[in-house]
């Protein structure tokens, strides 16, 4: 008896696509071992060269300060997103439940390009902020916000925010409402029911929110080229200009396969080093 | 019973943080969409006067006519192959078990954390390498790849949901199981198919990043048009461009919410 008609069907195109992104990956890391012959796209012999390079103090700097803003961003992020996702959770209303969820997540199905273009309207010199800072005489210059690191920050928040609330929401669905009452009828006040109970609850949540936060500001290029204008530079930025300006697509390939690992490790620390809380949120 | 006043507050502090939250996501759209406005072409804020210049001018510019175009081309192709290499993929997850299941699933859902360049880039040196120039195959395999874990979970959901009972009751009535997946399962799965066609459509056609390495003049989609006026141009005309997309994506997702719930999708909604 077949027990499993159309597995054949079902899979193959689906290990097909897995080969096509293996391939450009082991394309990379390929790439990444190989010399750069300066006016070729061709790439040279074997060598070490391009890790080598990365230890220089110019590009090492440029991955210190991008782990730097993908913390912030992802922290940043979770305070912000937490009171939405709860709202949409919690909301009884229906058509609110519905008008945040849509704003939550429309700015996720817009692209980066017309996102961050929209920031640099907010952050600009002659931009809303400024106009209204100028207006009401709180400063007599523009404040400089564009090709600042707290500019590619705001705007990155703005960024990973959908993300996190479908995160944190789902991980606050899943938390029995019980529990809380059951607090609170023992005499917790909602701050303390909230602290000892949804908060623990809904840390797988913030945990997986945290760590795709991170990943997701990691991987953002049009956000800190369009608003960081070249002056704060990422790891995202570097590597476009050294492939399309320098054409040096092997040292890009060594980045990105070192942003790469960087990321996995990222990841992987911050799921053993948060085990422990999630397991308190495990029901 | 009238709750105490400090619970009274603590409500009121809750909703303004949603407001202030709601607040802060929708400020680049009210901005964007008042300069737009604008019938300056320096961008400036506020606006002096008003006109619709600038959406005529979105319009006429050749370069984005082409991006539209390419755009269309590349997602109707990469969301509708995602959607049958992940609705078939989702299936088999769900109902079957086979040798390296978890390592397929765990390669397919790696785009999720991969950035993007670096897919872009892996995808131009591979092509490069097997002597496919910057051809549209290429940029389609590059989408297919990044919106198939949107079109995965979308499936993969809907399936978890679905009333197994009803294709039992089908092949106990003597239906073969190819019937009764066509008469009886994708009917069932018919919403997930379609927010997971949608999901995958808007995020092709808005990709920017990976689209940005793998295309080339002639494959150049909308979101990388943007990119290269913005390098040339400060004037409002992204700005009104900007606003079509805003309204455009905002008004599917309401009538994806509408007729398939994206909470249910998305799995937010309280568990009952």
């Amino acid at each position: 008896m077949k027990t499993r008609p159309f597995l054949a069907l079902f899979v193959s195109p689906a290990a097909l696509a897995a080969l096509a992104l293996v391939a450009a990956l082991a394309a990379i890391l390929q790439f990444a071992f190989r010399a750069f012959v300066p006016g070729s796209m061709e790439p040279g012999g074997l060598t070490l060269a391009n890790f080598a390079a990365l230890l220089r103090p110019l590009y090492a700097d440029v991955f210190l300060q991008t782990v730097a803003i993908c913390l912030m961003t992802a922290l940043a992020t979770l305070i912000v997103a937490y009171p939405l996702a709860y709202a949409i959770v919690r909301s009884r209303s229906i058509a609110l439940k519905s008008f945040l969820l849509i704003t939550a997540l429309t700015p996720m199905f817009l692209g980066e390009v017309v996102r961050t273009y929209s920031w640099i309207i907010v952050l600009g010199n002659s931009g809303f902020i400024n106009s209204i800072l100028l207006a009401i005489g709180v400063v007599n210059r523009p404040v400089q916000l564009m090709f600042t690191t707290f500019g590619v920050v705001v705007a990155l928040v703005h960024v990973t925010l959908p993300v996190m609330v479908i995160m944190l929401a789902a991980a606050l669905s899943h938390v029995d409402l019980d529990y809380e009452k059951a607090a609170t009828s023992l005499g917790a006040g909602p701050v303390r029911a909230f602290l000892t109970v949804t908060l623990p609850l809904s840390m797988p949540g913030i945990v997986a929110g945290v760590t795709t936060a991170f990943a997701w500001t990691f991987s953002a290029f049009a956000t800190p080229q369009m608003i960081g204008g070249g002056r704060v530079p990422m790891v995202s930025t570097l590597i476009y200009q050294l492939g399309f300006s320098s054409f040096n697509f092997p040292f890009a390939a060594a980045l990105s396969v070192t942003g790469l690992a960087l990321t996995v490790a990222v990841l992987a620390l911050a799921k053993a080093a948060l085990a422990p809380l999630e397991r308190l949120g495990a029901h | 019973m009238r709750r105490p006043l400090s619970h009274r507050l603590l409500g009121l502090a809750g909703r303004l943080a949603v407001a202030l939250v709601v607040a802060f996501i929708l400020l680049p759209a009210v901005v964007v969409t008042l300069s737009a406005f604008n019938d300056k072409a320096i961008m400036s804020f506020p606006p002096t006067g008003y006109s619709l210049r600038w959406f005529a001018r979105a319009f006429s510019y050749k370069d984005f006519a082409t991006g539209f175009r390419n755009g269309l081309i590349i997602t109707a192709f990469a969301s509708t192959l995602a959607l049958l290499v992940g609705t078939g993929f989702a299936f088999a997850l769900d109902r079957y078990s086979f040798r390296g299941k978890r390592t397929l699933e765990a390669i397919l859902v790696s785009p999720l954390v991969i950035p993007h360049f670096t897919i872009g880039l892996g995808f131009l040196i591979l092509a490069a390498q097997i002597q496919a120039a910057r051809t549209f195959a290429l940029v389609i395999a590059t989408h297919v790849v990044l919106v198939l874990p949107f079109v995965m979970r979308s499936v993969y959901v809907s399936l978890r949901n679905l009333d197994a009972r009803l294709e039992q009751a089908a092949a106990s009535l003597g239906a073969r199981p190819g019937r009764a997946l066509v008469t009886v399962t994708l009917p069932l799965l018919l919403p997930g198919l379609v927010s997971g066609w949608l999901f995958a459509a808007i995020l092709s056609f808005n990709e920017f990043t990976a689209s940005l390495f793998v295309t080339a003049q002639a494959t150049q989609t909308l979101p990388v048009a943007m990119y290269n006026y913005v390098r040339e141009y400060a004037d409002p005309t992204l700005a009104a461009l900007s606003v079509v997309y805003i309204v455009v994506t905002a008004t599917l997702l309401t009538i994806a919410n509408r007729f398939l719930g994206l909470g249910k999708v998305l799995n937010v909604e309280h568990a009952r």
